[in-house]
């Protein structure tokens, strides 16, 4: 004999839902707490290596958004080019990830780090000092396999949270 | 105080005030006619908080929590929305019931309070018929759900409002008849005596009762998981299709002081009312409210919407014969003298009663149209 059709059924349904009332929710209220995401992560950010770069711009012809902008002049004295100006405009890009694939010096990589939206369209166009890399926007492994294997082996969420901001 | 000689007395029964009441009745009436719209306004924005977070921490979220601390401006902050968005009415509207529909929907759900008892003998009017006169009012609402479905003209409005109204002329049947087994025992049809009445709370001695009327209360009031008329994912939002700002506040009002209203009449038919030790019996009231409200809220998350055919097999195979059995038994315990003398008697055959009957009926008579399905 079932006994989940005189109400054993309801009674189950009803313990689910009172033991979810009196546990912890499960969502995080995500501008304020944020899940930590792992190092491995390929983000969509580019970072640009200064000193590296020698302003072949090979990325520039790579792109096909045409989205980065390079401007360089010569210095005689160190018989080299120096770049006056390298833009991306984040709102054309893509995340293709040409241009890292194509820089013959190792001089651009993807970040991990993925929130690039911004308030104002002007704000989306990087200039050099934005593409750098800081602490907060650290190199991925993408493209560059050695770097790739330094990284912990990390799942894609690291743990629960719990950053406030 | 003596001055009173309205006829009315003598047509409802109505019992005077407490002589030591200040002024006169109109004096009694003017302060009900405000506490109660004040308290049935309250309660709403209090209900509709407990529900939406109570609801969401039962789905495993938070709820709205942005307004105010913990989200407690979220109703406020609902209503100017609402207040400030445009009022719009189709144009092959019936003009005048469309507007009509949502303020007859709400007068009856205030005048229900009338005579609910706040505290012993608190209340607008002690009418010695008042659990009739509550049945009576409370269908009339269902009369504004559908001027609303009729006067949109919608076909999904109307099949909401149609899908109301059979709604609730079935599950009217075994609520009045479960409502009848509480009146067999405390030999009254006042609501204030109804609460003198209860030594024990009525839940004890009438199990089976309190589920029924449970059951149908929330089926009438059309919540979860009875909600036909407005069922989202079948007629868009059924009555309230073609409303929009104020006019469909009201509605969503409607809804929720229809659920303290039952609630507030469960909380007096069963649970004992204002009845109960330590703290004030206003607040025993409000608390009982709120907890059974809180129950509706449950109920509604857990269960999923049943279909039309349910619905009616439901009230007319299952809550019917169950509301007969049960007056029937509950009549030969009275006349047995039981519900004064052998009270545990009754207590614990009542609940052995329910369990039986439940799951005889459920395994061997209460069929789905029998492998038919009509809809």
């Amino acid at each position: 004999m079932k006994f989940e059709r005189y109400g054993i059924g309801i009674a189950k349904g009803l313990t689910v839902t009172i033991r979810h009332l009196l546990r912890h929710p499960t969502v995080n209220q995500y501008p304020e707490q944020r899940l930590n995401i792992s190092r491995r992560f390929r983000g969509n950010e580019l970072v640009w290596n200064q000193n590296k770069c020698t302003g072949c711009g090979t990325c520039a012809k790579a792109c096909p958004q045409g989205a980065i902008e390079i401007v360089t002049a010569t210095n005689m004295a160190e018989n080299k080019y120096v770049v006056e100006k390298y833009q991306v405009d984040t709102g054309y890009c893509i995340q293709c990830g040409l241009c890292v694939e194509s820089c013959p010096y190792e001089a651009l990589y993807f970040s991990h780090t993925f929130e690039c939206a911004r308030y104002r369209r002007g704000e989306l166009v990087q200039g050099k000092e934005d593409m750098l890399e800081t602490p907060e926007r650290k190199v991925s492994g993408y493209f560059y396999p050695d770097k790739a294997n330094k990284l912990p082996k990390q799942t894609l969420l690291v743990e629960k949270v719990t950053e406030k901001r | 105080m003596a001055t009173f000689d309205f006829d009315i007395y003598s047509l409802v029964g109505f019992q005077a005030v407490p002589p030591d009441w200040p002024g006169g009745f109109w004096w009694h009436w003017l302060f009900f006619t405000v506490v109660i719209i004040s308290f049935v306004l309250a309660m709403v924005m209090g209900v509709i908080y407990i529900e939406r977070r109570g609801m969401g921490r039962m789905q495993s979220r938070l709820g709205p929590n942005r307004t105010g601390p913990f989200g407690l401006l979220q109703p406020v902050a609902d209503a100017v929305k609402v207040l400030l968005k445009e009022d719009i009415v189709p144009s092959a509207a019936d003009k005048l019931v469309h507007w009509l529909a949502p303020v007859i929907a709400f007068a009856p759900v205030l005048v229900i309070f009338a005579v609910i008892p706040f505290e012993n003998g608190a209340l607008l009017a002690d009418l010695n018929i008042g659990i009739l006169y509550v049945v009576a009012i409370s269908s009339v609402s269902t009369v504004g759900v559908f001027m609303a479905g009729w006067g949109s003209s919608n076909k999904y409005s109307l099949l909401g409002a149609m899908r109301n109204v059979a709604a609730v002329v079935s599950y009217e049947i075994p609520l009045v008849l479960a409502i009848v087994g509480v009146v067999l025992i405390a030999g009254s049809l006042s609501l204030n005596q109804i609460v003198v009445a209860q030594s024990i709370p009525f839940i004890l001695l009438q199990p089976l009762g309190f589920l029924l009327f449970f059951a149908a209360g929330c089926a009438e009031i059309n919540r979860s998981p009875f909600d036909l008329m407005e069922a989202d994912s079948e007629i868009v939002a059924g009555f309230h299709t073609e409303y929009s700002g104020m006019k469909f506040a009201m509605f969503y009002l409607v809804e929720y002081a229809e659920a303290v209203a039952i609630s507030a009449i469960i909380t007096t038919l069963f649970l004992g009312g204002w009845k109960g030790p330590l703290l004030p019996p206003w607040l025993w009231f409000v608390v009982k409210v709120v907890l059974v409200f809180c129950a509706m809220v449950w109920t509604r998350t857990t269960l999923p919407r049943i279909r039309i055919d349910q619905l009616m097999a439901f009230a007319w195979k299952f809550l019917f014969p169950m509301a007969l059995l049960n007056l029937f038994i509950t009549a030969l315990q009275v006349l047995a003298g039981w519900p004064t003398q052998l009270i545990w008697a009754m207590i614990m055959v009542n609940f052995a009663v329910m369990a039986i009957m439940v799951l005889i009926w459920s395994r061997f008579f209460f069929r789905l149209g029998w492998g038919r399905i009509e809809v």
